[in-house]
Formats: structure tokens, C-alpha cells, sequence
């Protein structure tokens, strides 16, 4: 099979997000598809899978012209496809959620439960799934419920399939996984569409590779020959430095000491197990792991989100382990929360009453029971300007900001103050290059000021270009405490896994090792 | 060989009961405690046995005091095990088994020395849950598929105002299929504002409300009173089911009841096998929990969601006409906000047919407890017996609060771009 | 270089720079708009229920009915002093107990319990106001004061479930207010409250002392039908209050904050236990004081009744959404609500049309105004307005 994109063009209000693109993927090869955040991969792939309805163009399958209004007519023509964020009901079995859409019945609209779930098992077997058809979906570890995803779609004879930034949520290991998996599809004669912006993936497993920009297929790109600066170059359009510049680090006193915490949640699970270290005035110590390790768990516990079951935290030497998060705000701790959106902003304020969610509680912002909106918004005005917020006006809508400026709301907001602990958590998810970079620059600012800086991130390649220390999180456990300059992406991607470290020794998967592609 | 997210999986073991759990076994302890007292303080206080009138001229006694010193001792038990360790997996089973010892001791130390008619109680408890499951199915259906249903109150009414009107100008089931077909199109005006227009589903749910409140009261005042003719109609007997109607006790409680009550009962099995089962009960159940899984995987969200509003507005048209079969006729305010207690007994009922058929049985229970009691003179001010469902049920929603599970996508809009 | 290109940020530049004015006053015709075309829909609904014009095909005679019901509500709405004062006495609990509502939706919360914490509020109101033998300004002073603290707390009540246990508020108001209603009947039926002498519930007189004064007593004293009472000032100071609370002060900055995004208040070191109690008590005040007005304006005859807070609870939902929960909004849509009330009553008096038509009326208008598209399609408008904001209803878990 055959599947050509031609011509297509999509507008949104503002921005035109795929501008005439044009794309080719045959059975049997792999095609990647890179760009940053932004750029318009993610709308290409709705469009092909029938979510959007491109304003140009047109799709053929085999030379032939179709016209995709629903995903059902994707499916129809045999395109498959795992989204970034899993489209699974949790509540499901396995099996229900892979035959949704397509359930095979009996009489009365009945579903034929039982041969749904030996073909789920067949397939699973097949292409060496290990997946049990009745378990509980959201009783799955991420890894696993990405293999739900994809007997979804060969339950549904699909000949091509698009994986959408498939390897954000898995370790170095499980990636390399996943690529067996990937050679088994083009193996059986399906086509493979990898949308990344992971470049070294992409040179990796792709046969060939496709860059986009703003919208715009500005390249093509052979694996074999292609290095990851020169795609790095294509894909922003300008050279990229990938490494953040910064100093030795000028060590002070111990700020942040956190010593045998534990954290469980509220069915008595233990999230944080156990974890001790440290944390110095003018350094930037970054906690790896991959997604769903307790990095979440632990950054709450230590900003008073959630409550310890064990173990102390002390910020320069007082003991803050029971206190309010408002108690550790006075205290000097900033957070820059993992989920912006969620957590971090009120959509509908406005850029002033952002900036003014952490101190509003105390002067100049406010006096006694009154706010001071006057105050608000001059220091509201000056804070757009320090810190590059492009906004019409700070009585704009936050919500109305691009992902970048609104996480330049938050970074403006909790760095401006006069903090002893920055913990940034996920600073850069979701955010272009060039707000990337301006928000690294903050960071190793504040460290070179002498702040102690926390920095917890799933992209490896963050935390070793900001660390001057490595810690790594696995399965709640702190694994590795590593001077930057002893180790590597390699060495710290066993730990991640949980391959390398004091970690159940024996346990570990022995053959899948990164290999020097990881470096 | 294991893989790293089974070992994490290993490690996350449990290392003992949460803050949370601990609170909430403590809570239920100390309920089986206070209702030990209410029975050993109070229930013991009527000498004499109270004599339970069954069908047919049977019946039989109990002896008040020694019972309540019994269901005293128990409860008292139960909540000593549930504070020092906990029931496990038997804690909703002894709950269930305690409120059942619980009420029966109440009615005999109500009823003590006299007597009381049991089964007619039990009869009418039927009776009056009726309406109650009619209602929150309708509402179970519309919230599975991610559409809250505030409008129950509207559409019950709307339905026992039209099957007034047609059925008294026509035939009575000409009059209930009207107000199926009626209170389908407000349903249909709620899915159609809340899906095209996206308009928050509560504030139709409220128009909805409002608007059939007013309108009924509105054409009962100026149409229905002076005409009376477009007021009145048989009210419903009930049907003995062959053979069955003649097991005691049984017999007249369950199958000597209307044709409204066995639609009720068969509704609620339908439902509980539909969504388990079928192909439509996992759309439904995925549209309601993750719309956007659904839509990727070719399921037209929209669509579902239209059908089983619709089909919810005509399931409580049909609820509806049950207030008119009652009573012979249609009056303003008939329906007396049993649209909003069945919007509780859905949440009680988690969002399962046969939960909300347990709660509305429930409410019906102390509906008809409350008017046995009026008559029995005990000394408690009717109006408590009245308040305890309401009680009991913000006791419930309470108790249960966190371990629910409501359809994860009720209320919120679905849009695929 | 940091320009965007996401297609969330689907905002094009044009439409962040327009001004708050264009928007406040396309929003204000929307509203005249819904206003007008639920009066059209009710013009026909009096229309077709005239059952025996209809059957004769009169339509002139429809169509007088329709004027003849029309100009009887506006001149008993605003066709005297006695209309003013009906408008404003009807406007008043609807003004407090719209607050009660709208303080709950800013701050997340969805209070159906109004009814119940009017009825507290009023019993306590009614209470003091028998019970006690004190002058005039003290006794009315404590008087409300009860009903705040009544109401409050019986809102509060609702807050606290909420807080400790996620019981959601919509299910615990309205078992409320079947408890209030509960409550209120057995107390009225009580000796320390129950009129001597009668055997139905209905408690005992205020004392004159515990009265509010009359707002257009300057007119004349003796004439009875000048019902508003200065509880109607209240109601307003009410609604400065409430701005006040939203606008300005700390505390309703975190109002708002937790009702619009919950966890970013978490994050913000708010305690969303104290603000749910909080907000809930408040909202509890607003509409004890609703019910407090009624019984010391003498809306009720100086005594308490169990239909003291008749349907006020829930009409000050439409209320509130009518008004999106903000002040002046809030205010305007009571007075609307009074306006209808007052001149329904009248069109019955006049024409036999029953007032019933106003709740139609009223529904109708909440629907247009929240379904500003229904509006737009009706009258071929092409402007965009911005729909939607933060839902209401924010799924049942806590």
C-alpha cells in the first residue's frame, strides 16, 4: 500500500498550521517525521486520520484520490494510528478497549466477547506483546498500555501506521523495544509514519526522514547520512546550539535536605520510597526518570502539596517537612509546576492576576483585606518586559498566549521573587526552541546568583545540558546520585531503567542496551 | 526475565492503609456504634410485641424490647470489629444487613403493642419508587454517555402533564406515548444546545426545569381547570402476575403492582445487561468516559450522545405519566422534585441501573415508612421520619464521596477539532 | 524567534486588542435581545392557550388578549407607586438570595440549597424577632443577624461536607432543603414558636420593634399596599458588598481562583477546605438574609410560614445566570424578576392570564441569554461573541 499526501494546507485562526505539505510512505519502510513543537506535525497526522478536514489538498491511497471526513473512513482505507496521548478508556479491559469502534456481535447487538479476546491474544503473540486480554487498563504501566494501542490497530488491519512521539513516555530500553516492534510491522508489510522530535530516534530507525517547519516540508533527509546537528539546523531554521553554557558552579551552604522521605498515595501505595539527598546554594541538581518514577510525587511533597508518610525536609537547616505550601512560598521556595495548564495559571485571568497567583497574600500586592490591582499591574508590566512576554497587554487572557509565553508568565512569576530553592519541574514541555533556550538562561542565571535549583525532567537531554548533578529516580527510589561530569546520557539511561544501581540487582533486563546511538 | 514496569509495579505495594482509609473505617465504626445506642436507648423503651400484618389475614408478632437488645448487641459488635480491624471484603454486605435489622426494629418498636399492616407498607414503598427509577435511569443513560442531566424534575413533569392532557382527550397509553414523545423533545432541545450550540448542560437542564414548571402550571390554571374534560383519567389497577402474585408475602409486595412497576424492574435488567454487554453499552461507556478514544477509534461521539439523551428524555416521559396513573389527574407540581431525588439516587446508585434501582427502593421505603408512622402515634414528629431519606442520603454521599466513580466526561463538551 | 506558531494559540492578534466596551455592549443587546424574544414566545404561548378564541379562529381577539395581558404587567411592574413597590419588594429576596447563587458559582460551588438557608435564615429572623423585647434599631440589627448566622451556617454545613468528605454540593443542598423544610415545620409547630391558638403551622408576630422600616414611608403611612421595605437598601449594599468581595479583596481573589481552576489555587497556597467552607458559609449568609428581609419587611404578614422562602431559591438561579454571576448583573436580573413578578400578579388580577406566565417568561430568557447563538440564528446577527468561559458544572467527583 501506498499513501500520498498532497498539497495539503490547514489554516487556524491566526496561524497557518500545515502549509501545502507534501508526503509519501510505501509498505514496508519507515518514514520519519520531524519538526518542534508547533510545527505542524501533529495537525498533518489529525488531517490524515480524518480528526481535521484540511482546507487544500488532497490524500490518495494507491494513486487514488479519497476523502477522509472521520477517523471510520482512516480506519476504512487502512490507516492506523497510536497517539501521543493514549485514546484508551481507562475502565476498559484490554480487550474492550481494543475492540471498541469495531466490535464483532452476535445477535441483538451482543459482543462477541470471547473471539474478540483470542484474536487479541493472537495478535499479542505474534508480535511479541505480552499483553493479558482481560487485565484492567488503567492497572497498566504506560509502556504496556502503548502495546494496547497498537493491537488496537492491527485489530484493525491497518497497512499504515502513524506513531505519534511514541518514545517520549518510555526508557531507552523499552525505545529500543518498541523499535523491534517497528521492524516487526515493516517486516509484515506495513508502512510506519514516526512523527519525533528526537532526532538521534529518527536517524535510528527511519528509512527515510521528512523535516518540518512552521508548517512547511523544508527537507528531506537521508538517516545514513544525516547528523543531528544538520536536522537540528533544518528543523529551527537557523544553527542550534545545543548545549547550554554556564560556569563551574560555586558551591554554598546545603539548602534543600531531604532525608528517608516517603510518600504514599491515598489507597496506601508508595510512590517516594526511602529517598535522601541534597541540594546546594548555587547549584542546579536535575532529578532524571522516566514518567510515572515519583518524580511527580516527590516534587509535591517537598513544595507541601502532599502530605509525607515518612522522613523530614528541611529547608536551610529548619525542619518544613509538615508545613503549608503557602509556609514554604514565605519561606523562599519557587515551583514551576509540570502541568502549566492544570496547575500552574488560571486561563481566564489575566496576565496580571497570574503574575500576582503565588503573592498576592501579602504586601506590596495586597494590604490587610483589600488587593492593591494598581501595584499588580505595574509590577505585572514590568515583569512582561524583564522577562520577554509577548502579549499585547497584561489585561490580556492568559489563556490566549501560546504555550511558550505562558510558561514565561509562570517562570516571570516564580523567579522575580527572592527565592532561596527554585523547583522547576518539566520547565520546557511543550515549548518552542527559542523560549527553550531564554528559560535554560534563567535557570543557570538563578544558580550562578547562588540559589539552590531543582530541576526534574523526562527528557534526559534536559537535565544533563542544565545539571551540575544527576540524580535518578526508579520505581520511587532515588537509583544514582552522579557528578555530571562522571557520567553519561549511556550510564544514566541504565538507571533510569532500572538495569544499573543498588536497585533489585538480578532483576534487570540484560539485552537491551542503548548502544553508543544513546550518546 | 521482568520487565521494568513490573518490578515498579512489585515495589508499589502496599505499605499499609492510607490516612484516608483509616478515617473512613473509623467513620463507619463510629455509625454502627450510634446506631447501637438509638436502638439500646430508644428502641427499648415500648413494652409488649408488635404484631406484623402479612396478606390474608396472617401475620405475626414481634417481641419489641428483647429485639432491640439483640440488634443493639449486633450493631454494637459489628462496630467494635469494624474500628479494631475492619470488616475487609463483607463491610457493604454487614452495612446493608445492619440498616435492614435496624429498620425492622425500629417498626416493631413503633408499632409495639399494636399492630401494623407490613406488606401494605412494603407494597407502597414499591409504588412510590417507581417514579424515582424512572427518573434516574433517565438520568443514568444521559451521564454514561456524558451528558448531565439536570432536567429530570422538567421532563417527569412534562410527562405526567401530557399524559394528563393527551390521554385525557384520547386513550391513557395514547396519553403516555405523547409524553414519551414530548419529554424526548426537551431531552433532544438539551442534547441539541449542549452538543451544537455547547451551551452548559446545567443551565438547560435548569431551563428545562423552569420551563415546563411554568408552563404546565400556566395551561393547568387557564386550560385545564375550567376545562375539565382535559383533566382525568383512570387511574391504573394493578395486575396480578399468574401464579406468582400467591407466594406470601412476596406475592403481593412484587406482583401485584402496575404495569408501570414491571417495566420499571424489567428497564433497570434491561439497562444493567445492555451496558455490560452490547455493542451499544461499550460506546455509550466509552463516549461517557473518554470521547476522544472514542472518536479516534470511528465512534461518532455526537451521535451516541443525541440517541441515548433522547432515549433518556422518553424513558422519564414515561416515569412522568406515572404521577398522573396514580392519582386519576394531572395538578401543578405534581412531580414535587422527585426529578431531584432521583438526580441523587443516580449518584448513589454510582451511575449503575441497579444501584439506583437499590436507591430508589430506598426513598420509596421511607416515603411509605413515613406515612405508616403518622398513623402509629411514637412520639417521633413526623417530619423526622420525612427528613431521615434526605439525611441518609447526604450520609451516603458523604460516606461514599471519594470511592464513586462518576462517568469521567459528564458535563463537558465534546468537540473533535 | 519566540514567536509561536501552535494551532492552540488560535487567538489572532485583532481580537485580543478589542476593546471591553464593544464587547460589554454587543453583550448587553444579546441580553436585550433574549429578553425580547422570550416576550414574543410568551405572547404566543397567552395566544394559543386562549382555548376558545383558538377554536373559533379569532385572531384579532388573540391578539387583544395577548395586548391586554402585556400592558396589565408593565403597569403593574412600573405603572404606579404601588407597581415600583411591588417590582422592588418582589426584587429584593431575589437580589440577596442571587448573590447566595452567584458567590457559589465564582467560586466553583453550585448552590441549588437557597431555599434552605432563606427558610434558616428566616426562622431565626422570625425567632429573635418574637422572642425578644429590645429597640427598635438593636432588635432589627440582631434580628439580621441571626438569619446571617443561620443561614450561614446551615450553608455552611454544605461547605463542610464538601470539604471533608467531597460530598458534592449539588446533592447535599438539595437534601437540605428538604431538611429545612422539615425542620422549619416541626419548630413551627412547637410551642416556643407555634401562634397560640392555632393548630396549623404558622408562628408567632414579630414585635414592631424587630421591623424594617417602610422605603416609601414618606408617602403615607396608612396606605398598606406601599409594601417595600428598606431590606431592598440592604439588598443593594448587599450587591456593592459583593463586588467589593470579587473585585477587590484578597479573599475573593481566591474565590475566583478556586472556582475557576481548583488546583492552580492549591498550587497557590490557598486552602481549598476553608474556601470551600468559606464560600459556602458566605452564599448561606446572602440567603439567610433573604429570608431574614422577608419576615422584618413584613413581606409575610410579620410571621413564618413554611412557604416563607416559596420558590425565591430557585428562581435566584435563573437570577444568577441571568445576570453571569456579577454584581450589577446580578441586581439588574432581580429587578427584571421582581418586575415580572410584580406585573404577573397584576395581568392575573386583570385579565385572568395566570402569573405563571412569568416563570415561562423567565426560563426562556435564562435560555437565550446562555444560548447566545440561539439568539444570534433568531435574529441574524453575524457578530461573534465569545461563548462559553468556565463551565458551571465541573463533573460530579470533588
Amino acid at each position: 500500500m501506498e499513501l500520498e499526501l498532497r498539497g495539503i494546507t490547514k489554516r487556524f485562526p491566526g496561524v497557518v498550521a500545515n502549509d501545502d505539505v507534501n508526503l509519501t510512505v510505501r509498505g514496508g519502510e519507515v518514514l520519519a517525521l520531524v519538526g518542534e513543537n508547533g510545527a505542524g506535525k501533529s495537525t498533518l497526522m489529525n488531517i490524515l486520520y480524518g480528526l481535521y478536514k484540511a482546507d487544500e489538498g488532497e490524500i490518495l491511497v494507491d494513486g487514488q484520490p479519497v476523502k477522509f471526513t472521520s477517523p471510520h473512513d482512516a480506519i476504512a482505507a487502512g490507516i492506523g494510528m497510536v497517539h501521543q496521548h493514549f485514546m484508551l478508556v481507562p475502565v476498559f479491559t484490554v480487550t474492550e478497549n481494543v475492540v471498541l469502534g469495531v466490535e464483532p456481535t452476535t445477535s441483538f447487538g451482543r459482543i462477541d466477547i470471547g473471539s474478540a479476546r483470542t484474536r487479541v491474544a493472537e495478535l499479542s503473540r505474534e508480535f511479541g506483546l505480552h499483553l493479558d486480554p482481560d487485565a484492567m487498563t488503567e492497572d497498566l504501566a504506560v509502556g504496556i498500555q502503548q502495546r494496547i494501542e497498537i493491537v488496537k490497530v492491527l485489530f484493525r488491519d491497518a497497512k499504515i501506521v502513524v506513531f505519534d512521539e511514541p518514545t517520549a513516555v518510555l526508557t531507552p530500553q523499552e525505545i529500543e523495544d518498541f523499535f523491534r516492534i517497528v521492524e516487526t510491522l515493516t517486516a509484515a508489510g506495513c508502512g510506519v509514519v514516526f512523527i519525533t522530535h528526537k532526532l538521534k530516534e529518527a536517524i535510528r530507525i527511519a528509512d527515510r526522514i521528512v523535516v518540518l517547519r512552521r508548517g512547511k516540508t523544508v527537507g528531506e533527509a537521508d538517516p545514513k547520512t544525516a547528523t543531528q546537528e544538520a536536522l537540528a539546523e533544518m528543523m529551527v531554521g537557523r544553527p542550534v546550539d545545543l548545549e547550554v553554557d554556564k560556569a563551574p558552579p560555586q558551591l554554598g551552604d546545603v539548602t534543600l535536605r531531604v532525608a528517608h522521605l516517603t510518600v504514599t498515595d491515598a489507597n496506601g501505595r508508595a510512590h517516594v520510597s526511602d529517598v535522601s539527598f541534597e541540594v546546594r546554594a548555587g547549584e542546579i541538581v536535575g532529578i532524571a526518570g522516566i514518567q510515572g518514577n515519583g518524580q511527580s510525587e516527590l516534587v509535591e511533597t517537598l513544595v507541601g502539596l502532599h502530605r509525607a508518610a515518612a522522613g523530614t525536609v528541611a529547608l536551610n537547616g529548619e525542619d518544613i517537612t509538615t508545613a503549608t505550601p503557602r509556609a514554604r512560598h514565605r519561606l523562599g521556595i519557587a515551583h514551576i509546576p509540570e502541568d502549566r495548564q492544570r496547575d500552574g495559571m488560571v486561563k481566564d485571568f489575566t496576565i496580571t492576576e497570574n503574575l500576582a497567583l503565588t503573592s498576592y497574600y501579602a504586601p506590596p500586592l495586597s494590604h490587610g483585606i483589600n488587593m492593591q490591582w494598581d501595584t499588580a499591574r505595574s509590577e505585572a508590566e514590568r515583569l512582561v518586559e524583564a522577562y520577554d512576554i509577548r502579549t499585547p497587554s497584561t489585561e490580556t487572557s492568559t489563556g490566549k498566549l501560546s504555550g511558550g509565553n505562558q510558561q514565561k508568565v509562570i517562570v516571570a512569576r516564580e523567579l522575580s521573587r527572592n527565592v532561596h530553592l527554585a523547583i522547576a519541574s518539566q520547565p520546557t514541555r511543550g515549548v518552542d526552541v527559542g523560549s527553550i533556550e531564554y528559560i535554560h538562561e534563567r535557570l543557570v542565571d538563578l544558580r550562578d546568583k547562588g540559589v539552590a535549583v531543582l530541576v526534574v525532567s523526562t527528557e534526559l537531554d534536559e537535565v544533563m545540558a542544565l545539571s551540575d548533578r544527576v540524580l535518578v529516580m526508579f520505581g520511587g527510589r532515588l537509583v544514582a546520585n552522579l557528578n555530571r561530569a562522571d557520567t553519561d546520557h549511556n550510564d544514566v539511561g541504565l538507571y533510569m531503567a532500572g538495569a544499573k544501581g543498588d536497585f533489585m540487582p538480578g532483576d534487570a533486563p540484560g539485552d537491551a542496551t542503548p548502544g553508543e546511538r544513546a550518546s | 526475565m521482568s520487565t521494568p514496569t513490573e518490578i515498579y509495579t512489585d515495589v508499589q505495594l502496599a505499605v499499609g492503609r492510607s490516612f484516608e482509609q483509616v478515617r473512613r473505617a473509623r467513620n463507619l465504626g463510629i455509625i454502627y456504634l450510634i446506631l447501637a445506642g438509638v436502638a439500646a436507648w430508644v428502641f427499648t423503651g415500648h413494652q409488649g410485641s408488635a404484631t406484623f400484618n402479612l396478606d390474608g389475614g396472617r401475620s405475626f408478632g414481634v417481641a419489641a424490647t428483647p429485639l432491640a437488645w439483640i440488634v443493639a448487641g449486633t450493631l454494637a459488635v459489628l462496630g467494635g470489629i469494624q474500628l479494631a480491624r475492619g470488616l475487609g471484603r463483607w463491610q457493604s454486605a454487614a452495612l446493608a444487613a445492619a440498616a435492614v435489622v435496624f429498620v425492622f426494629s425500629l417498626l416493631a418498636w413503633a408499632a409495639a403493642p399494636r399492630s401494623f399492616a407490613f406488606v401494605g407498607m412494603l407494597s407502597q414503598s414499591i409504588t412510590f419508587s417507581t417514579p424515582l427509577i424512572f427518573g434516574a435511569l433517565a438520568g443514568i443513560m444521559c451521564e454514561r454517555s456524558g451528558v448531565v442531566n439536570i432536567a429530570i424534575e422538567g421532563m417527569l413533569l412534562n410527562g405526567a402533564f401530557t399524559s394528563a392532557l393527551v390521554g385525557s382527550v384520547t386513550t391513557f397509553w395514547v396519553g403516555v406515548v405523547a409524553a414519551m414523545i414530548t419529554s424526548a423533545l426537551f431531552a433532544w432541545l438539551l442534547a441539541w444546545l449542549a452538543i451544537r450550540f455547547k451551551v452548559d448542560q446545567v443551565i438547560i437542564g435548569f431551563f428545562i426545569n423552569f420551563f415546563v414548571a411554568g408552563l404546565t402550571a400556566f395551561l393547568d390554571n387557564r386550560v385545564l381547570s375550567s376545562n375539565p374534560g382535559y383533566n382525568g383519567v383512570d387511574t391504573l389497577k394493578p395486575l396480578k402476575v399468574p401464579l406468582l402474585h400467591k407466594i406470601p408475602i412476596l406475592g403481593p409486595v412484587l406482583f401485584t403492582q402496575t404495569i408501570f412497576v414491571y417495566t420499571a424492574f424489567a428497564l433497570v435488567a434491561f439497562l444493567a445487561w445492555a451496558f455490560r454487554s452490547t455493542r451499544w453499552g461499550l460506546r455509550t461507556r466509552a463516549v461517557g468516559e473518554h470521547p476522544k478514544a472514542a472518536d479516534t477509534l470511528g465512534v461518532n461521539v455526537n451521535r451516541m450522545r443525541y440517541r441515548n439523551v433522547i432515549a433518556a428524555g422518553a424513558i422519564a416521559g414515561f416515569g412522568g405519566s406515572w404521577f398522573t396513573a396514580n392519582v386519576g389527574r394531572f395538578r401543578e407540581d405534581i412531580t414535587d422534585g422527585r426529578g431531584f431525588i432521583a438526580l441523587a439516587v443516580v449518584i448513589v446508585g454510582r451511575w449503575s441501573p441497579v444501584g439506583a434501582l437499590s436507591g430508589a427502593l430506598v426513598f420509596g421505603f421511607f416515603d411509605a415508612l413515613k406515612d405508616k408512622l403518622g398513623f402509629l402515634k411514637t412520639g417521633i414528629p413526623g417530619e423526622f421520619i420525612g427528613m431521615t431519606p434526605y439525611i441518609a442520603t447526604i450520609v451516603v454521599v458523604a460516606g461514599f464521596a471519594g470511592r464513586t466513580r462518576a462517568p469521567k466526561a459528564s458535563g463537558q463538551p465534546y468537540e473533535s477539532q | 524567534m519566540t514567536a509561536a506558531i501552535a494551532p492552540q494559540s488560535q487567538a489572532p492578534d485583532d481580537h485580543l486588542h478589542e476593546s471591553p466596551w464593544i464587547h460589554r455592549l454587543s453583550s448587553l443587546r444579546l441580553t436585550s435581545l433574549a429578553v425580547l424574544t422570550a416576550l414574543v414566545l410568551g405572547a404566543f404561548i397567552v395566544a394559543l392557550s386562549d382555548i376558545d378564541k383558538v377554536k373559533h379562529g379569532d385572531i384579532g381577539g388573540m391578539l387583544t388578549t395577548v395586548k391586554d395581558s402585556y400592558v396589565a404587567l408593565a403597569k403593574g411592574a412600573f405603572g404606579s407607586w404601588r407597581g415600583w413597590s411591588e417590582t422592588i419588594t418582589a426584587a429584593t429576596p431575589l437580589m440577596f438570595a442571587g448573590i447566595a447563587v452567584a458567590l457559589g458559582f465564582k467560586a466553583g460551588l453550585f448552590n441549588i440549597g437557597a431555599t434552605g438557608q432563606m427558610l434558616a435564615g428566616g426562622m431565626a429572623a422570625v425567632w429573635v424577632g418574637f422572642r425578644f423585647d429590645l429597640p427598635a434599631p438593636i432588635h432589627v440589627t440582631l434580628a439580621l443577624l441571626a438569619a446571617i448566622i443561620v443561614g450561614g451556617a446551615f450553608g455552611g454545613i454544605v461547605g463542610l461536607l464538601k470539604a471533608r468528605t467531597g460530598a458534592h454540593e449539588v446533592i447535599t443542598t438539595i437534601m437540605l432543603n428538604y431538611v429545612a423544610a422539615g425542620l422549619a415545620l416541626w419548630l413551627l409547630k412547637t410551642s416556643e414558636f407555634q401562634r397560640p391558638g392555632r393548630g396549623d403551622p404558622v408562628s408567632k408576630d414579630i414585635h414592631t420593634s424587630a421591623k424594617l422600616p417602610s422605603l416609601f414611608g414618606f408617602l403615607d403611612r396608612s396606605t398598606l399596599e406601599i409594601r417595600a421595605h428598606t431590606g431592598f437598601l440592604l439588598a443593594l449594599a448587599a450587591v456593592v458588598l459583593f463586588w467589593w468581595l470579587m473585585k477587590r479583596s484578597k479573599l475573593g481573589f481566591e474565590f475566583r481562583t478556586f472556582g475557576a481552576n481548583a488546583d492552580a489555587a492549591r498550587y497557590a497556597g490557598m486552602n481549598p477546605g476553608r474556601l470551600t467552607i468559606g464560600a459556602m458559609f458566605m452564599a448561606g449568609a446572602f440567603a439567610g438574609l433573604a429570608g431574614g428581609s422577608e419576615i422584618l419587611g413584613g413581606v409575610t404578614q410579620n410571621h413564618a410560614t413554611t412557604g416563607l422562602a416559596g420558590n425565591v431559591g430557585f428562581d435566584a438561579i435563573a437570577v444568577a445566570l441571568l445576570g453571569r454571576s456579577s454584581p450589577w448583573g446580578t441586581a439588574a436580573a432581580a429587578l427584571l424578576f421582581g418586575a415580572l413578578k410584580a406585573g404577573g400578579d397584576q395581568m392575573q388580577v386583570d385579565t385572568g392570564v395566570p402569573v405563571d406566565l412569568v416563570l415561562v417568561i423567565r426560563a426562556l430568557i435564562v435560555l437565550f441569554v446562555a444560548a447566545p447563538a440561539l439568539t444570534r440564528i433568531i435574529w441574524r446577527l453575524k457578530d461573534k461573541g465569545t461563548e462559553g468561559g468556565t463551565p458551571l458544572f465541573r463533573g460530579w467527583g470533588s
